[in-house]
């Protein structure tokens, strides 16, 4: 070895003695008060509750909020409890809810909970109108009205007024939701800035009073919750929660086989079936509410015929899909309604059967197939569905071109009503019914200035009058039975006339170290609980 | 020097125009990240006209020319915080990141390369050539993904995603927002050493590709000053091997050498975004592609300005040090 050499030789070695030094520190598991979480948490624009409407947002929300009404984490199904608010009373009309507040709760600040604050928030959601508010404003707040209607008839009174008699379910439903959750009035009035309610503060601050406060937030990045100790609902065992964001589930999984995350949120099915033999980790299920569908715009002659939908509907690999690509991440779930939602339709009257398809065709006029563009965000999971179908339809003679885009893009061309067929997915805004039968069955006004692009059925350009009233009446009826079989009657007519193919239902898998029990991902109705972990 | 002035601003109205030209073209609608997919129509409206983007194009550009101007890039539309904020918080992790990068590249590359030359066609020659060629090939995610497999996953030698464990998150005060210096200043060592072992790796993967092309440019640049007559004459001398290697054939290198470093420098804190993906490491590169794809202009216009004047700053330091180490340039 020549001089040169040698010295590239030390160099060489420097770096590589130098590399398992640094390291310095051992990997130990996480502390025994703490739960740390990797996830995609990307999507938090605000933390602003009047604004929240993605699932991280949300997902924070439960945890440093409260509503009046809630859930009971460990039984989701069992419909809604008590939360900020002790008890109600409805009045003869139906239209006035009298909501007695819980006595002795008090905000992270220190003030006390009341109904003003319960009314301010209310008011503030109302008078703010960011995308979520429709679920308060469709019984019929307004800016100009929001005071009168919500307000507090003492400090531990609260009264709301809707503009007609709904269903009690519907209502309280509604305030279980994100936009629903109580404001700290007095914290957030001292840093309002130009009449703004403190909006511009709270999109970056929190003042709630549930389980934990928000010690940090630095977006895209992380943040870190703080044990409330004197929480209502008992002190969380968790005294932190780090919640991380991690894109990759590769990246994920080896945190958490590492035991540097107690908890992996995103893991692809290859990364669950990679950790299914490591006996430190579990995997938990939870049905989510998001729904997997593609819908035919009706201004588009050939899809507008009903015997071309119902070809379609038998042109999906519903099983397969779900078994091969999607191995349980998703269910097969024909009806908009998710899974455990009031009024879910368990049917699943169609599957893959090319002949049949081909015959329907045929009677439609349309024996030789036709072109047709799919639109598709370039997601691994919808490109493999859009390529799914674009094999299945082909069978029957159907050619389809997959528009693949980002989701912004996509969603474009969706609300202007230029696709021919769109691949998409749709997740319930609220814990009732309604929130999907608006979305999928009710649209009033199909004309294109009408603008309803928050409805499916209007971006579809799907002109229902008849089915539109049957929802409307759905939203009305009192009686929790009768309310459900109306739904499963409408779903059933949407399930074998519409343009819509609903193929499946979401289910989210959670990688736990397996000394963590208690986590609740909140099903198909509500986010995450932190505080009932234990470990 | 009003030239150079001149230059530069000329450059960046045009950067500027460019990529705000490229994010308006776009057929992404950059209401949409602010309302959501399910807003109403109302709604819609009022943040559109919020945002100004009811205005002709050269309005708006004449708008945010002017705010730049003042300093203002704009509000991030995912982060809902001043683009400038968040850049100044962001990019000191790319920074840190970069610099490790290229301090692997520099100790590693330029005796790699110098051996390669003085070796040319023998074995030490090929090894780093095709060691430099993996570097070029093999996609860094892929690296990058290996890397802590083995090292992290199973060795357990360094940490892992992320530019600390996940507890010490906040810890320290941020004063440069470099955690190297940071805790440094707040004299936690324990902090400093988890930082050490977290940039290990993503710098060393990032610092493979500096490595391959500062040693592929050394061995050129040296092959060349080894066939000058200067050499001969110095070898003639008597003047011992070593001496003639590393003093006169690698200090008359080291001026072209300069621009290479700035340039690969200048190109890791650009183009680290998938190895910031990969790693977790939360800088400029995956804030830039976050942006893009949520069609966030601000923050996209933003981080360009800051690219931009890294090119900018870089070249011209690398022109100033020319002229500091080669008097012929003055």
């Amino acid at each position: 070895m020549n001089a040169l050499a040698k010295s590239f030789a030390v160099a060489a070695l420097a770096v590589s003695v130098a590399l398992p030094l640094s390291s310095g520190q051992s990997y130990a598991a996480t502390p025994a008060d703490t739960l740390v979480i990797a996830t995609r948490i990307d999507d938090i624009v605000s933390l602003d509750p009047a604004e929240i409407f993605e699932f991280s947002g949300g997902d924070l929300a439960q945890n440093v909020y409260d509503t009046l009404v809630a859930f009971e984490p460990s039984n989701l199904s069992g419909g809604y409890v008590p939360g900020l608010a002790e008890s109600w009373t409805i009045s003869e009309d139906g239209k006035t809810y009298s909501f007695k507040m819980r006595p002795g709760v008090k905000f992270h600040s220190g003030n006390p909970v009341t109904a003003h604050d319960a009314a301010f928030s209310l008011q503030r959601a109302v008078i703010l109108n960011k995308t979520p508010s429709f679920i308060l404003t469709q019984f019929g707040f307004t800016a100009e009205n929001a005071k009168e209607k919500i307000k507090a008839v003492d400090d531990m009174t609260l009264t709301i007024e809707t503009d007609k008699k709904y269903a009690t379910s519907f209502v309280l439903n509604c305030l279980t939701a994100t936009i629903g959750n109580i404001v700290d009035m007095k914290l957030a009035m001292e840093h309002e800035k130009d009449g703004d309610m403190g909006y511009e503060w709270l999109k970056t601050n929190s003042a709630g009073s549930g389980a934990y406060s928000l010690r940090g937030w630095k977006p895209n990045e992380n943040y870190v919750l703080e044990a409330n100790e004197n929480y209502w609902r008992g002190a969380p065992a968790m005294k932190r929660v780090f919640v991380r964001h991690i894109s990759e589930s590769a990246t994920q999984r080896l945190l958490l086989e590492k035991g540097d995350v107690d908890v992996a949120r995103n893991l692809s099915p290859d990364d669950v079936a990679g950790i299914s033999g490591n006996g430190d980790l579990r995997i938990d299920e939870d049905l989510r509410g998001r729904i997997m569908y593609f819908s035919l715009n009706q201004e588009v002659p050939v899809l507008a015929k009903p015997k071309v939908q119902e070809a379609m509907r038998y042109l999906v690999d519903y099983e397969g899909m779900a078994n091969t690509f999607l191995r349980g991440q998703y269910t097969v779930h024909q009806a908009f309604l998710p899974l455990t939602y009031l009024g879910e339709l368990k049917d699943k009257p169609y599957k893959l059967d090319v002949a049949k398809a081909k015959a329907l065709l045929a009677e439609a006029g349309e024996a030789d197939g036709f072109d047709v563009k799919i639109y598709v965000r370039n997601a691994q999971e919808r490109l493999e569905i859009g390529q799914s179908l674009q094999n299945t339809f082909a069978q029957a003679g159907i050619k389809a071109t997959l528009e693949v885009a980002t989701g912004k893009q996509t969603l474009g061309v969706y609300r202007a009503r230029k696709h021919e067929i769109y691949l998409g997915a749709w997740g319930p805004d609220y814990p009732d019914p309604h929130t999907n039968a608006d979305t999928f069955a009710h649209n009033p006004d199909n004309a294109f200035e009408a603008k309803n692009t928050g409805k499916l059925a209007w971006r579809n350009a799907w002109d229902i009058p008849e089915m539109s009233k049957e929802t409307e009446a759905a939203v009305q009826e009192s009686d929790r039975d009768t309310r459900a079989e109306m739904y499963r009657k409408i779903q059933k007519d949407h399930q074998m006339a519409s343009p819509f193919v609903v193929m499946l239902q979401k289910i989210e898998q959670t990688g736990l170290r397996k000394n963590v029990t208690g986590l609740y991902t909140g099903g198909a109705v509500s986010s995450v609980y932190y505080w009932t972990v234990k470990k | 020097m009003i030239h150079t002035v001149l230059t530069v601003a000329v450059t960046f109205v045009g950067l500027l125009f460019v990529t705000f030209i490229i994010g308006r073209v776009m057929p992404i609608d950059p209401v949409l990240s602010v309302v959501g997919d399910k807003a109403s129509e109302e709604i819609y409206q009022a943040a559109r006209l919020a945002m100004g983007l009811d205005k002709p194009l050269y309005v708006q550009f004449a708008y945010y020319l002017g705010d730049v101007l003042k300093g203002d890039l704009g509000t991030s539309l995912l982060t809902a915080r001043p683009v400038a904020e968040d850049i100044a918080r962001v990019f000191p992790a790319t920074l840190e990141l970069a610099t490790i990068a290229t301090l692997f590249g520099v100790v590693l590359g330029i005796p790699m390369g110098v051996l390669a030359a003085v070796n040319q066609g023998r074995w030490p020659d090929q090894v780093v050539r095709v060691l430099g060629l993996f570097g070029y090939s093999m996609p860094v995610f892929w690296l990058g993904l290996i890397g802590l497999l083995v090292f992290y996953g199973v060795l357990g030698w360094v940490g892992g995603p992320g530019r600390l464990d996940i507890f010490y998150d906040g810890m320290i005060p941020q004063v440069t927002g470099a955690i190297l210096i940071d805790s440094l200043i707040a004299g936690d060592l324990e902090i400093f050493a988890n930082a050490v072992s977290h940039i290990v790796l993503p710098a060393a993967v990032l610092g493979y590709y500096s490595i391959a092309y500062i040693s592929r440019m050394t061995r050129s640049f040296m092959l060349e000053q080894l066939s000058q007559e200067y050499i001969t004459t110095a070898r003639v001398k008597g003047i011992s091997e070593t001496q003639v290697i590393w003093r006169h054939a690698l200090g008359n290198v080291l001026v072209p050498l300069i621009t290479v470093i700035a340039l690969s420098y200048a190109q890791l804190l650009e183009g680290s975004v998938l190895t910031e993906t990969v790693f977790a490491w939360p800088g400029l590169g995956f804030y830039i592609t976050n942006a893009l794809l949520s069609a966030d202009m601000a923050a996209v216009l933003g981080g360009t300005v800051v690219v931009g004047a890294v090119f900018v700053g870089l070249n011209l330091l690398s022109d100033l040090l020319y002229r500091l180490v080669d008097p012929r340039a003055r």
